[in-house]
């Protein structure tokens, strides 16, 4: 477990301060806050329906919070910038579609302009290079629906990063992958991240692959965030704060399990629906 | 030599000044509707291209009523119906079916209802033919310029918006994300298509638009790896049989002893859909030689042939289906 000692000295990319949300009269986010620095791994971690989604889609201006605000290095976030990098969740490529994984990531330094683009060398040579750091080199003229799973999700890196951005989202990248196309997948996104000074948030409803990776933890539970370096985050004190009745945080070999406590008024048994992280 | 020269080229074809007009307001129909068409495809808008042929439909039978120019009817009408689809929400996918199928019945109402009103006025007889069949050979001498002017405007909607209709239709999520305002590419993608719905509806008819439209950019699709190929392809075929539709039709006179020329729409829809069966062979015959020799190809080769093999049915039925139907309807009118 990478210890966060060197985020004192990094600057500062991303600024979460306050932030509320309520859609439709329901209550998603409730002050939530957490700073996020260059070269950082932070996993953005809860139970389905949390509020992950909209946390990230807040920071991308996509949704407007309701009270509170978002600073990417100092400033608020702006559509013209491209400050940051973003894979969302289900990406549907479809196999039908006449686009390589070089045309996609392409796509990823100019898609937001009009007109069309006309061919040059810089940008042939800076597409090769994004696909090699993504160890995508070998299906670079497949056709992206035809790729697998966790060769799509590089593609999709490939493309969030090749605008440079100093910030990149994940939306549940893990969700459709096999294990090791997932470790695969994380410890790429660790080494981009320390070599490229990128501060990388990455939601998942399941912390355990990210253990090795992570230097900050922002857990999110009935729309409130602790955040912190995980072993001081991911304890029972915090965690059962959070969830409004106890939990217990378990370490078995290695892996951390959350698991409700007897709550008021509730049998103390350890039902599905109470091991809000198994596994 | 020569006999078989005048058996392909019917006396008189290349000096016949409808048949000029009818093979350059066609072609220039074919390369927009080809164009438009791939994203269509992509998108799988092909059903709101249906139904904006619809509303063309109305448009075009509307334009008759009121003594105007059909394709402004068509083209006009189109614009009002991509607009108003867009707005009952076609962004979301149910909304989008939801949005169509609306828009499709109402504008088929208003066909039966201007159609009526065309035929029985008594000035324009053969309205219901010219409207839903198309009559690239009839067309009045001033509609090419009205034809060069749309295809301009659908083409350029189409260039203007090449990045950011090429990302929001890889993933709406991240080019939202990346500031792309994808209502507005939205609307002038719709715009391209209602014009070029328009036009393939003044040249094969508003019932065939669709053929048009989707066979070529399906056929090419299918046979193609590069954005930039799949758009010259679906040129080629939408061009070509176009071209050769119109060489059939003229043919067609002199076929028998009945001396009656069958409707070009009919020959035109037919090589479309002759095409796009044929396109599908290279692909079935690679995922054979794919399946044969185990061991040659990686694993990862053979799932990823299996999943174009299961995906292809699901772009590839909608565009047939329509052809095969918009072919019956030819067939059983002529005979």
């Amino acid at each position: 477990m990478n210890q966060a000692s060197d985020g004192a000295v990094a600057p500062e990319i991303l600024d979460v301060s306050g932030v509320s949300v309520s859609l439709s009269g329901r209550q998603i986010l409730d002050q939530v806050s957490f700073t996020v620095s260059a070269g950082q791994f932070t996993g953005l971690i809860g139970p389905n329906g949390a509020g992950k989604t909209t946390l990230l889609r807040v920071i991308l201006g996509l949704q407007r919070p309701t009270e509170g605000k978002v600073t990417i290095q100092g400033q608020p976030r702006s559509h013209r910038d491209q400050s940051i990098g973003y894979v969302p969740q289900k990406v549907l490529l479809d196999p039908d579609m006449p686009l390589r994984a070089r045309d996609l990531v392409a796509l990823g330094l100019d898609g937001h302009r009009f007109g069309i683009r006309l061919r040059s060398k810089e940008r042939g040579q800076a597409v090769r290079e994004m696909l090699h750091a993504v160890d995508a080199d070998r299906f670079a003229d497949a056709r992206v629906g035809n790729l697998s799973g966790g060769e799509q999700q590089r593609v999709l890196i490939a493309h969030a990063l090749i605008s440079r951005p100093k910030l990149l989202l994940l939306d549940e990248p893990l969700a459709n992958l096999d294990i090791r196309s997932g470790q695969e997948i994380i410890s790429l996104l660790a080494r981009i991240a320390g070599e490229q000074q990128i501060a990388v948030l990455l939601s998942a409803h399941e912390m355990n692959p990210l253990l090795p990776v992570m230097d900050r933890v922002v857990y999110l539970a009935g729309g409130r965030a602790a955040s912190g370096p995980t072993e001081e985050v991911v304890r029972a004190e915090v965690l059962s704060s959070l969830y409004g009745h106890h939990v217990d945080v378990l370490h078995v070999h290695g892996r951390v399990l959350v698991v409700a406590g007897p709550a008021p008024g509730q049998g103390a048994d350890l039902t599905p629906d109470h091991a809000v992280e198994a596994g | 030599m020569h006999t078989l020269y005048t058996w392909v080229f019917e006396p008189g074809f290349f000096s016949n000044a409808p048949v000029h007009a009818a093979a350059l307001i066609g072609g220039v129909v074919a390369v927009v509707s080809a164009v438009v068409g791939v994203f269509t495809v992509m998108r799988g808008q092909s059903f709101g291209g249906h139904a904006l042929s619809d509303v063309s439909a109305a448009g075009g039978s509307g334009a008759l009523l009121i003594g105007l120019n059909p394709l402004l009817g068509f083209v006009g009408l189109g614009i009002v119906g991509g607009g108003v689809m867009d707005m009952i929400g076609v962004r979301r996918v149910r909304g989008r079916d939801l949005a169509t199928g609306i828009v499709l019945g109402a504008a088929i109402g208003l066909s039966a209802l201007f159609l009526y009103l065309d035929t029985t006025s008594g000035a324009t007889t053969g309205a219901t033919q010219q409207i839903l069949f198309g009559s690239i050979f009839t067309i009045p001498s001033g509609t090419i310029w009205f034809v060069a002017i749309f295809s301009v405007i659908s083409l350029a909607s189409i260039a203007a918006g090449w990045r950011p209709l090429l990302l929001s239709t890889v993933s709406t999520d991240i080019a939202a994300a990346r500031g792309v305002p994808v209502r507005l590419v939205g609307l002038l993608y719709m715009l391209a298509l209602a014009v070029s719905v328009g036009l393939s509806s003044l040249a094969v008819g508003a019932v065939l638009s669709t053929a048009l439209l989707i066979g070529p950019a399906a056929a090419a699709l299918r046979l193609t790896t590069r954005l930039g190929w799949t758009l010259a392809v679906a040129c080629l075929v939408g061009v070509g049989a176009t071209w050769l539709g119109i060489l059939l039709a003229y043919d067609s006179y002199y076929w028998g002893s009945g001396h009656r020329g069958l409707p070009v729409s009919f020959f035109i829809v037919a090589v479309v859909f002759i095409t796009y069966l044929l396109s599908g062979l290279p692909a079935a015959r690679a995922s054979r030689r794919g399946a044969a020799p185990p061991g040659l190809r990686s694993e990862k080769r053979g799932t990823s042939d299996e999943r174009r093999g299961k995906a292809a049915p699901s772009g590839a039925p909608e565009a047939s289906g329509k052809t095969e139907r918009a072919g019956d309807t030819a067939c059983s009118r002529v005979s």
